[in-house]
């Protein structure tokens, strides 16, 4: 891979997503060793730049690299001041003097990552920006959806819950209609970005929108449902948690209306109750650990082919 | 201040004036159009180039008082006559906000004092643009403000709003809006569209701007205000008011040289110059805005010339503070782009300007002011921001190849700027 940056997934281009999951497999291996390590980035100086609370993406990243001998620093920036863009900007030129050779940083401001590519020396890979991308995760679902179903195109995907607000839509949209899958989007009205179907440039007949989870999930190979965050009653998106997931909630009914073969993914952290019953997040369909697993491996394969390739 | 212009093709749409000939000013006024034998005077070539009547930006921000890191009326003024404006209405959203005769003479009496462009200041509607009591509008209007807005700070109060429309009337100074319903438009960054939802921004809906235009007309209409729309964006409000003029309103509108150049496509890279509000909106509405300006919906250009300091302008995209300078691009890009016959270019910049804030009218004809913009229509050049004479480099026009330029400045019968490098 010849790039640089990993922002987004907009900007890929198939062969190199296969790439890296074709390279991600070969790091699978590692992970079930008894020693888990490899010295590919022996030497080089990751950090982990974090100005939005995360456990899993944090985590998964720096295992990631340390897995490939690199040595990972955690940064956690508050975001709490006004001068939050000097903090991203000093930063940006502090972590340069430190020579670090990768940066990975989560903002809540779309952009932010694009900002930083511009400023510093170090890769920079987007671990979530905003209701920007999320490319580490949209590769790590379309790793685990090859997996289990031998391919990524000709699938039908049910993406259900807060378009709007979603990196993590965005970043799936984008990769699965490149391979030629039918996305279906599920949401509110509300929550539902204006001029969703144009966003992708190209394959925009794969992407599809509705309001019915019935629609969404009839003949599903992939039910994706995202978080819902609970300050989005307060701004009036829907009128309670309890109407959300009367409409939009997964249940044990919705999923048999799914391929017998479904399988259940969810970006996390859960709303058990909520998005999502807790007898469909724990039962047979759902392979939400296996996201977690594939994350680590993704991962390295995309440190490696930035760092090492 | 004493001059001959000579040898310009003057061009005066109000006075019907197209003609090559020469310009007598004695103490600061047009003397004589035609005799060029007089001796006695300082020659300005004009050979080749056109003499209009002073260019006036009626929607400028001058930063001055409170926050001068950007903008002062000195440098804001030296940036208006290198762009080509004899005089500027600066918006009243200064730290204090000019919302009383005291600071209304302040910004004036500093203005005498250091800016070589004249400054006819706009005045708040309400006290600190709050929305909430009216400002004493009399009293600023006797300090010499010559119309009266809250800016970026819309009116959302209706009723309020129909009694600034009613009591301005006493004083027959415009009541300018920047139309945007702050509910449809809060926490939005760009225009809410595909590019919106591919940025993951959170976009301001044209609507936001449209349903306050469409309110405020019906009030201007019920009231008989004399009403202006400032840097309309979007082709529903070039509609409606298109509409509201075929049914008689005294009413006017205005646009901004980005709003006629640029689209929301401008933003993808998160560029921080190519945030500013209303926001760019989309290449349909830039056709929209087109016609506007060529049919006469749409009275005026004025450039919403709007610094913020590096500081600010270099934070994320979602943190950074909306808008550009544009002072010194604005005939520029109009003339590059516009491609409209002079006269109605000159109507856009100077004639219907000086209509809409109703100042003493100044132009091609004995007795006036001698304010002159100088243009030469086959003058190619590019930006450069480094050069600005702004205190801010906030401008997504950097680089940018123009043909047509403002390349004198003529205030009071002093050249106040010249620009003869070709």
């Amino acid at each position: 891979m010849t790039r640089k940056h990993l922002l987004g997934i907009q900007d890929l281009d198939r062969e190199e997503i296969l790439e890296i999951l074709d390279t991600a497999e070969s790091f699978q291996e590692v992970s079930t060793r008894p020693i888990k390590k490899v010295p590919t980035l022996r030497g080089k100086t990751i950090i982990n730049l974090f100005f939005e609370a995360s456990t899993r993406t944090r985590t998964s990243f720096e295992i990631a690299g340390k897995r490939l001998s690199a040595d990972v620093v955690n940064v956690s920036a508050s975001t709490s001041s006004v001068s939050k863009g000097e903090t991203l900007i000093d930063t940006a030129k502090t972590l340069d003097a430190m020579a670090a050779d990768c940066v990975v940083i989560r903002h809540s401001s779309s952009g932010a990552p694009n900002t930083l590519a511009r400023l510093t020396k170090a890769s920079i890979i987007n671990a979530g920006d905003g209701a920007h991308e999320h490319p580490t995760q949209a590769l790590l679902d379309a790793f685990t959806i090859r997996m289990r179903k031998g391919r990524l195109d000709d699938l039908k995907v049910a993406i259900i819950g807060d378009v709007a607000h979603s990196r993590v839509a965005r970043s799936n949209v984008h990769l699965l209609t490149k391979f030629g899958t039918h996305v279906w989007l599920c949401s509110t009205p509300t929550l539902m970005p204006q001029g969703v179907q144009h966003m992708v440039c190209e394959n925009r007949h794969f992407l599809h929108t509705t309001n019915s989870m019935d629609e969404a999930v009839r003949a599903a190979d992939v039910i994706m449902m995202l978080r819902v965050q609970f300050e989005r009653m307060n701004e009036s998106f829907f009128p309670s948690i309890r109407e959300y997931f009367r409409y939009f909630g997964l249940s044990r009914r919705r999923v048999e209306q799914a391929k017998p073969d479904v399988i259940i993914m969810h970006p996390g952290p859960m709303n058990r109750g909520v998005e999502i019953a807790t007898d469909v997040a724990d039962g047979p369909y759902s392979v939400i650990l296996d996201q977690v697993a594939a994350g680590v491996a993704v991962r390295m394969s995309i440190l490696y082919l930035l760092l090492g390739g | 201040m004493d001059l001959l212009v000579k040898n310009a093709r003057l061009v005066d749409p109000a006075r019907g004036v197209d003609t090559v000939t020469n310009v007598v000013i004695r103490a600061g006024k047009i003397r004589a159009l035609g005799d060029g034998s007089v001796s006695d005077l300082p020659i300005f070539d004009a050979t080749g180039l056109i003499v209009a009547p002073g260019f006036f930006d009626i929607h400028v921000h001058l930063r001055e008082p409170g926050t001068e890191e950007a903008e002062t009326i000195a440098t804001g003024g030296n940036a208006a006559v290198a762009g080509g404006f004899t005089a500027v209405a600066p918006m009243p959203n200064t730290k204090p906000s000019n919302d009383n005769p005291s600071i209304t003479h302040y910004i004036l009496s500093e203005a005498r004092r250091s800016s070589p462009a004249r400054i006819f200041p706009i005045g708040a509607i309400t006290k600190e643009q709050k929305g909430e009591t009216l400002a004493e509008i009399g009293e600023m209007f006797e300090a010499g403000v010559v119309g009266i807005s809250d800016d970026g700070k819309p009116v959302m109060d209706a009723q309020l709003f129909r009694r600034a429309l009613e009591y301005s009337q006493m004083f027959d100074i415009p009541v300018i809006q920047h139309c945007e319903d702050l509910h449809l438009s809060k926490g939005g960054v760009m225009h809410e569209g595909v590019y919106s939802t591919r940025l993951g921004l959170k976009g301001i809906p044209a609507a936001a701007e449209e349903t306050m235009v469409s309110r405020d007309l019906i009030l201007a209409e019920m009231t008989g205000g004399k009403y202006h729309v400032a840097h309309l964006s979007t082709r529903r409000s070039v509609e409606m008011v298109r509409a509201a003029k075929v049914r008689g309103l005294r009413i006017s509108a205005e646009v901004t040289p980005h709003h006629f150049t640029l689209t929301d496509a401008a933003v993808a890279e998160y560029d921080t110059n190519a945030k500013m509000n209303p926001p760019l909106r989309t290449a349909d509405d830039v056709d929209a805005v087109l016609d506007g300006i060529r049919d006469g919906t749409i009275d005026a250009i004025a450039s919403d010339h709007a610094p913020h300091h590096i500081n600010l302008k270099m934070l994320e995209f979602d943190l950074a503070p909306f808008g550009i300078t544009g002072l010194e691009t604005a005939v520029g890009l109009a003339l590059t782009k516009l491609q409209l016959p002079i006269g109605r270019l000159i109507e856009l910049f100077s004639t219907n300007a000086q209509k809409i804030m109703r100042v003493a009218p100044w132009g091609l004809f004995e007795g006036s002011e001698a304010d002159l913009t100088v243009l030469d229509l086959n003058r190619s050049w590019t930006f450069d921001v480094n050069k600005s004479r702004s205190l801010s480099r906030n401008s997504p026009f950097h680089g940018w190849q123009m043909k047509g330029k403002a390349v004198g400045t003529i205030v009071g019968g002093k050249v106040v700027y010249e620009d003869r490098a070709g």
